[in-house]
């Protein structure tokens, strides 16, 4: 017997970009917009996903999830800015020397920085919901006053490699390079991750945990620790995912993880809390939703997630891909 | 009798502000399976949990083989060989037979003589192999929750109340399969409210009620006195099958 795929939410994704399609009528507009929100899903794909996990695993409501994705997205500007030769050149091998450094310095220092807020804000108030909003709030504020004395409170360029700006030209379609690019590394962690859930045996304790936490303790398994090392690996994503949205936007603020939280728990609430299938499907919604309604009708563009939620909410209480708890 | 493998003295456990097990006192026999029986809240599957380091004792001591464990984590002491079975028999809905039984196995990848052995009694699980857990029916849940126990050789099996809403001929199943694990010298603590059940497996029995031991003894005694089951448990065991 062959084990059942819930093939509803990709086909309504699927239901979604073809009604988008009729609407918008232009082929080459509606691949414009749907590879940006393709882009934009994946991009918050990356920052949500170990926050689901989070949470998933150990009920921990992380508020201050906005500070990893803002000391992402500083960190790579500071790097990248130490390599802006290799950032002009005009070879992409080039390019790589400054871009793999910035992301990589994103991804240490978010998770070297998500190690330390596990062990000092969020350990003592485990189990205590009213306790983690407050605290991990606070550290959020506190955070991003130490981001104004380290990098200024002036609006920071964080400018593309050379050879990701501008775009593919396919027909009457142009395609942003750095779009397509988002696309393909957000793929590729996803790939990585059901990798990692699926085929390895702490993907398999991350999974069982997010279920029933008591059930793995009573295997003889240490469930606190697998939670540190999710928090920290939650942490290095959403500090890459910082960094990537930094370069989608072209600037940074100290605020871009905050005005990220609102986009991220829509997402994880939609997918489902502690499922990241769910959460790539809900992302990937999200970004879809955006663009589309962005395009089709701006004045209910601020809106239309909200609503999104609203009538997934509706149609499934659980989320998209909901997680069996116990 | 047999030496005790595991040995509860005094044990208190609170749950908020309720004083559930009020100061619990047995032993169970290595190499044995003692049934523990009892009314409705009597603080049975509070003493399965206390001794697991679930909820965790506010007094007295609990003996491993040598060892105190009543202030162990629950990690530690399921590393010391004890299995749980709860009374949910919480199996990990989305993960599949396979991945269950290799996320029990600690000690690597599963044995094939071992789930051989296993898949004699417990067939389903072979068959369904590459199913999610979630989509088993009940008796095979709590087939894949006994396999996941008894996936590797452990020294003491916590089982609660295996066979609870199962169709007769589950619960047959299960006695068998809990027979053969007896021939194994695995020792076992089991809550169970089926006499059937309880009489064919029952080496050694202690009931409870309102959070203390009231008898101790061997099954086959209390199995044999209508008069004495019906004054520890309020009604004769042979009834309530």
């Amino acid at each position: 017997m062959k084990p059942r795929v819930d093939w509803i939410p990709p086909a309504l994704l699927l239901a979604i970009a073809l009604a988008a399609l009729a609407m918008i009528g232009n082929p080459s507009t509606w691949v414009t917009l749907t590879v940006a929100g393709l882009a934009m899903g994946l991009l918050i794909f990356i920052m949500s996903s170990g926050l689901t996990l989070v949470f998933g695993l150990m009920d921990v409501m992380n508020f201050a999830h906005g500070l990893f994705i803002a000391v992402g997205a500083y960190v790579a500007v500071s790097v990248m800015k130490l390599f802006s030769a290799s950032a002009g050149s005009e070879s992409f091998l080039v390019n790589l020397g400054a871009l793999l450094p910035a992301m990589l310095a994103a991804v240490v220092v978010a998770a070297l920085l998500g190690l330390a807020f596990e062990r000092i804000i969020i350990k003592p108030v485990y189990g205590q919901h009213l306790k983690q909003i407050l605290i991990t709030t606070g550290g959020m504020i506190v955070a991003e006053q130490l981001i104004h004395v380290l990098w200024g409170p002036d609006l920071l360029p964080l400018a593309r490699p050379s050879t990701l700006r501008g775009s593919f030209l396919v027909g009457d379609m142009a395609i942003e390079k750095f779009r397509l690019s988002a696309v393909v590394i957000g793929l590729v962690v996803f790939a990585a991750m059901v990798l990692v859930l699926n085929r390895t045996k702490i993907g398999l304790l991350i999974r069982a945990g997010v279920e029933n936490k008591e059930m793995v303790e009573a295997m003889g398994y240490r469930i606190r620790r697998l939670f540190v090392a999710v928090f920290v690996a939650g942490s290095a994503l959403a500090g890459l995912g910082g960094a990537l949205w930094g370069m989608y936007q072209e600037s940074v603020t100290v605020h871009i993880g905050a005005q990220m939280m609102v986009l991220i728990f829509i997402v994880i609430i939609i997918g489902g809390l502690g499922s990241v299938g769910g959460c790539f499907a809900g992302a990937i919604l999200v970004g879809l939703v955006a663009n589309y309604v962005g395009y089709l009708s701006p004045k209910i563009a601020l809106g239309s997630n909200i609503l999104l939620m609203v009538m997934v909410l509706l149609w499934r209480p659980q989320g998209l891909y909901p997680v069996s708890k116990q | 009798m047999a030496e005790a493998l595991l040995t509860l003295s005094g044990v208190n456990t609170h749950i908020g502000h309720y004083h559930i097990l009020q100061g619990v006192d047995f032993a169970v026999p290595r190499g044995e399976l003692t049934m523990l029986l009892g009314r409705n809240g009597a603080g049975k599957t509070t003493t399965l949990r206390t001794i697991m380091g679930l909820w965790r004792a506010s007094a007295g001591s609990i003996r491993f083989e040598s060892g105190e464990i009543a202030r162990a984590p629950t990690p530690d002491i399921a590393n010391l060989g004890i299995a749980y079975v709860p009374e949910s028999m919480g199996i990990f809905a989305g993960l599949t037979v396979r991945e269950n039984l290799l996320l029990a196995a600690r000690s690597g990848p599963p044995e094939e003589k071992r789930l051989d052995w296993i898949f004699r009694f417990f067939a389903p699980m072979k068959k369904f192999w590459d199913l999610p857990a979630g989509l088993l029916s009940g008796g095979q849940k709590q087939m894949l929750s006994i396999s996941r126990a008894i996936v590797e050789p452990r020294k003491l099996v916590l089982v609660d109340e295996p066979t609870k809403g199962l169709a007769p001929a589950i619960i047959n199943n299960l006695i068998e399969a809990f027979a053969e694990l007896k021939k194994t010298d695995t020792t076992i603590l089991m809550v169970e409210q089926n006499f059937h059940a309880a009489r064919s497996l029952g080496d050694s029995v202690v009931v409870m009620d309102a959070g203390r031991i009231v008898h101790g003894g061997r099954m086959a005694d209390l199995a044999a006195d209508e008069a004495l089951q019906n004054r520890l448990l309020g009604l004769s065991l042979e009834a309530h099958q």
